[in-house]
């Protein structure tokens, strides 16, 4: 089976067929898998697996979901785990947090995070603070997901990051993940988790394949809420990322390998509650820091990093200022130029860096 | 051709009025044409998923001000005695035990509601919110319900929770936000909850209830309990958007709840002829697609049988019920509220006096001979002694302990909230002279 028609990928039921082979043959050659059918894989697996998981949004259902994240799956299991919502978020994220309430373990997708704010009254007073407001008589064990930040020509009110936002609250736990890998494995963990959790998902990342290894495709597979992933070791300077602009990181990488420079690029995997030990040894290694993300620099998740390797024991490793790459302080704007210009690209990381360890 | 087509239009001319009926005839003879004239007789509008319809040909507009106001259900007049229809009572007949209990509750609910306002006024707790005019909507309710049944309040249901068997004690215990409080202490006061008796803890945000409720619904429905939910708002609150999703999501995803509405015609100042132009909120249940009623809240037997009656409806339909229960804000609407800034002390004087729900169950109750004015006086000690004998428990009662601030932000401790707690626990031991740890229970080890 070394030669994987790619096309089959896309059914979920496929690939049980390839594992089923892959598992009886001497060597084994790691899948690669888009983000979108790592996705739909998760809840796949995790609403086969607990008959209280469910899945509800706009479209989600026989549309097979606005960006087909949940395709085939009403096919599969039908009205019952697969609801299509009428078109208000405040109203059925409200609904969902109920069902939580009520013993379900709802999926409340919303079509992008920028729509949530319509709901985020539920997320954050429904949701992230009842179990401490009711002196845990109420869990509400219920995933909010869908795709946050950057998008590609949809302007201001599609484009918003908000994983500042939702990091800010307790009571909630963020989760942002970068790669097919990191997305079934977190967003398994989410479902399991008996917390309200919010998935960041990515728009452009959704049709990016990677590698998912024999592990990451097991049904059981899991990535801890909380821990940070390294993903290239290095020794002079460490990048801190999430979500898409961890792929900046690792271009800029590769980039600055060619002039000598080993960056170390942490992928934070989750921003709260967020993994400042992995950061710090990381800074107590390398002595040089750069933060890159897609959100806007006030109050933002690079703000927070340097908050708190500031507070930290990290601080006094530091041989240089921290920078924080971001998204420009403006909405996102239309024309293509300004959109391209208005985010982090692998160029930006590489000036910050040789800024940070005085290179030309 | 032409002929066949005349004796086609006629039929058609026939339903018009007689000015059109000269029109078409002249059209007939000057144009001879029979295509421009549309037959209704053979089209039926069918429109993807709506009701079965009928077109019209006359330009007619629904006008709500010539609607008949939806009525109001009652069983008894406001001296209690049972008023009969066609001959025929709809007093439930309930058991001398039940009404007196009902009775006991909303007068134990009032007396309570008296002694803890002025306690607030005392500066004893922070804050707290009346029942007053509102106690036969709860206990009419409550009583025909089951334990299994869940409960979405806003944050005037008390009569609800002590119906079911809530203490005394717990009531105050959680306004004091004592280490009695089941609440631990976190959050403020007459944001009641408890698990054993399916109330869900209120929540201040307005309307919110509604949806989760909604939700909640949907989830025991697929659980197949025999259960149903109740979500109860102020007639105020039904104006909020998530009152509109809740209705919506509950009607077109089948789920048993009662919507039961307290419309006591204020919200804080704002009277309801400014929170609505329609009739009332009852009035939207149709539109929505939901059974409606609408009764006398002040009326404990109307209230009980209508929620009795939507309770079935709820559990063995699978659809939701709207009920809206009139009455009248008697009090204040919390202890940052004077009522008399916006409406006149004549008018909330005319309630009290003329159409309480518990002055309304005394006269039945002394005319079936379950009453008097020894057995009144008797409770009314009787009652007020064990308010106060709570009070003054909760009262004397601790703090919980300081441990409890981090507890149950998430279902396990995180490692970082655990920092903070054992931070927080150090430098307070490290200067134990500075904080009043006497008035707290003590750190869990």
């Amino acid at each position: 089976m070394a030669a994987l028609n790619l096309r089959r990928l896309i059914s979920p039921k496929a690939l049980t067929g390839c594992r089923r082979s892959l598992s009886t043959t001497a060597s084994c050659k790691a899948q690669s898998m888009t983000v979108r059918d790592s996705l739909n894989m998760a809840m796949d697996e995790e609403i086969a697996r607990d008959p209280k998981v469910f899945l509800m949004g706009e479209e989600v259902a026989e549309y097979d979901g606005a960006y087909k994240v949940s395709k085939n799956l009403w096919r599969k299991y039908g009205n019952s785990r697969i609801k299509d919502t009428p078109i208000t978020e405040m109203g059925y994220a409200g609904i969902a947090v109920g069902a939580a309430m009520a013993g379900l373990r709802p999926i409340c997708e919303f079509m992008t995070f920028n729509f949530s704010m319509q709901a985020i009254d539920h997320v954050i007073n429904s949701a992230a603070k009842t179990y401490y407001m009711s002196a845990g008589t109420v869990p509400v064990p219920i995933v909010f997901r869908g795709p946050n930040g950057a998008a590609l020509g949809v302007a201001a009110q599609h484009s918003q990051c908000f994983a500042a936002w939702y990091s800010h609250c307790p009571g909630l736990k963020v989760v942002s993940p970068y790669s097919s890998e990191d997305c079934k494995g977190l967003l398994k963990s989410a479902i399991r988790d008996p917390n309200p959790v919010v998935c960041l998902e990515n728009e452009i990342m959704y049709g990016v394949q990677f590698e998912m290894s024999d592990q990451a495709l097991d049904k059981d597979f899991l990535i801890p809420i909380g821990k940070a992933k390294i993903e290239r070791a290095g020794k002079h300077i460490t990048l801190v990322s999430h979500s898409k602009f961890v792929g900046t990181c690792l271009d800029a990488a590769n980039e600055l390998a060619g002039i000598g420079v080993e960056c170390e690029v942490i992928n934070l995997r989750t921003i709260r509650p967020m993994d400042d030990e992995t950061i710090f040894k990381s800074v107590m290694k390398t002595h040089h820091l750069v933060t890159v993300e897609g959100g806007w620099p006030q109050s933002g998740i690079g703000a927070e990093i340097v908050a708190r390797v500031i507070e930290s024991p990290a601080f006094n490793y530091l041989d240089a200022p921290i920078i924080r790459v971001t998204g420009a302080d403006v909405p996102m704007p239309y024309a293509k130029l300004l959109e391209d210009h208005a985010l982090p690209h692998p160029i930006n990381v590489t000036r910050s860096v040789k800024k940070v360890l005085n290179i030309k | 051709m032409l002929r066949r087509t005349i004796i086609g239009l006629s039929k058609q001319l026939q339903t018009l009025s007689s000015n059109n009926v000269k029109q078409c005839r002249g059209i007939h003879r000057t144009v001879g044409v029979h295509a421009d004239e549309g037959d209704d007789l053979k089209e039926k509008p069918v429109y993807p998923g709506s009701k079965q319809l009928e077109f019209v040909n006359q330009l007619n507009f629904l006008n709500p001000d010539n609607e008949p106001a939806i009525p109001v259900y009652r069983v008894m007049d406001r001296k209690g005695r049972i008023v009969k229809h066609q001959g025929a009572s709809e007093d439930p007949n309930l058991d001398k035990d039940t009404v007196i209990k009902m009775y006991h509750d909303m007068t134990l609910l009032n007396t309570m509601d008296k002694i803890l306002y002025d306690s607030q006024r005392q500066g004893r707790i922070s804050f707290y919110m009346t029942n007053f005019g509102e106690e036969g909507t709860h206990i009419g309710s409550a009583a025909a319900l089951t334990k299994n049944d869940w409960i979405f309040g806003q944050y005037r249901e008390a009569g609800v929770l002590m119906w079911r068997g809530f203490p005394l004690e717990a009531f105050m215990d959680q306004c004091y936000g004592n280490s009695g409080d089941g609440g631990l202490g976190k959050q403020m006061p007459v944001h009641y909850g408890s698990k054993e008796l399916n109330f869900v803890t209120i929540s201040s945000t307005l309307a919110t209830q509604m949806p989760q409720a909604a939700g909640a619904a949907y989830a025991i429905k697929r659980s197949g309990k025999d259960a149903c939910v109740i979500c109860y708002f102020g007639e105020g609150a039904a104006s909020e958007g998530d009152a509109h999703a809740a209705f919506n999501f509950a009607a077109t995803l089948n789920c048993p709840i009662i919507f039961f509405c307290r419309n006591n015609h204020f919200a804080i100042s704002t009277p309801s002829t400014e929170q609505y132009k329609g009739d009332g909120i009852a009035s939207r249940g149709s539109g929505y697609g939901m059974m409606t009623v609408r009764v006398d809240g002040n009326d404990v037997f109307a209230t009980y049988n209508a929620t009795k009656a939507a309770r079935e409806i709820c559990v063995k339909e699978s659809r939701p019920v709207l009920i809206e229960a009139m009455t009248y804000r008697l009090g204040h609407h919390s202890t940052s509220d004077d009522s008399s800034a916006y409406r006149s002390v004549d008018e909330v004087s005319y309630w009290d006096k003329q159409d309480t729900p518990i002055a309304r169950l005394r006269h039945y109750m002394v005319n079936k001979g379950w009453w008097s004015e020894e057995t009144e006086q008797k409770w009314k000690n009787e009652s007020r002694m064990r308010v106060v004998k709570a009070f003054e428990k909760a009262e004397a009662k601790k703090k919980p302990s300081p441990d409890l601030l981090f507890t149950d932000v998430y279902k396990e401790m995180e490692p970082h909230i655990l920092k903070q707690q054992q931070a927080m626990k150090a430098h307070v031991m490290n200067y134990k002279e500075h904080y009043p740890l006497d008035k707290f229970e003590k750190w869990k080890d």
